[in-house]
């Protein structure tokens, strides 16, 4: 017994504070900063669990290029004042009721199916070190590895494709 | 070597549902597409952790794998959406996804 229960509840109490606020900001500049803290806190809960090469993907890739991305694209459209004020009108107060009750109605169920599960154990925090992690990926799941680089590929393809049309567009006028 | 972890694999879950809902309740109340697409990562992060979690149980790193490929999915996936993100605010000057509902070029 340590403090690592202590760290983990500590970490889950950060995670879904910050999840909230990124969700209902008006500035989208503030809710990635938010995001960032969400996805950090997430990454020291995969420490704790075991697991350090998630962690540090998740703060590699999450943190690191994914949210730079989204703060790039903000940055790009410009969004200032205009839209924290335009936020402020599209989010009319009562039109989340309706969500709210449907993920309290979810929450319900899945904590349910949760519950009912016979394969109940502690979690022993057992390190599963990036060695072993690389083994299994370039052996049981070199398929999935393959197909991971093909939806890459696509996706810069794709992102390409949609960046090449928005420039040229931009040089005619 | 442990981390001296002992916690119930419940909670752990419980954790990924929250956030999992958090997100999926930003996509239901938002507009502006930028913040459905910010809820959409939380909600495969929540995915992501139950996978780990899953992995911690056993000790086994097909959790983690699992995690790598929902990365790369969400790598891919920023990568697209963030450029019609671009084309829909140059095309509507608006980021209101209510508007891009007409699907002809």
């Amino acid at each position: 017994m340590g403090l690592s229960f202590l760290l983990f509840y500590i970490s889950a109490a950060v995670a879904i504070t910050t999840a909230i606020m990124a969700v209902t900001r008006k500035n989208a500049s503030h809710a990635l900063i938010y995001l960032v803290v969400t996805l950090l806190s997430i990454a020291v809960i995969f420490f704790l669990l075991g697991a350090p090469f998630a962690a540090a993907l998740e703060i590699v890739i999450y943190a690191g290029a994914i949210v730079v991305l989204f703060l790039f694209v903000v940055m790009m459209l410009n969004l200032g004042r205009s839209s924290v004020a335009r936020e402020s009108q599209w989010l009319r107060p009562g039109m989340w009721v309706l969500p709210a009750i449907l993920s309290g109605v979810l929450f319900i169920v899945f904590g349910y199916t949760v519950l009912q599960t016979e394969n109940s154990a502690m979690i022993e925090g057992q390190v599963v070190p990036p060695k072993e992690v690389g083994t299994v990926l370039f052996h049981e799941y070199l398929l999935g590895v393959e197909l991971a680089g093909v939806l890459l590929l696509a996706a810069l393809v794709g992102a390409f494709h949609l960046g090449r049309r928005y420039l040229e567009e931009r040089r005619e006028n | 070597m442990t981390t001296a972890l002992s916690i119930p694999l419940e909670h752990v879950f419980f954790l990924a549902i929250i956030l999992f809902l958090i997100g999926a309740f930003g996509v239901l109340i938002r507009r502006n597409i930028i913040f459905m697409l910010l809820s959409l990562e939380i909600m495969m992060n929540a995915c992501g952790l139950a996978f780990v979690a899953a992995g911690a149980r056993w000790a086994e790193p097909d959790g983690q794998i699992m995690f790598m490929f929902i990365l790369a999915l969400a790598a891919a996936e920023v990568a697209v959406a963030l450029g019609l993100v671009v084309q829909l605010a140059r095309r509507f000057e608006t980021l209101d996804i209510d508007r891009a509902e007409e699907l002809n070029g």
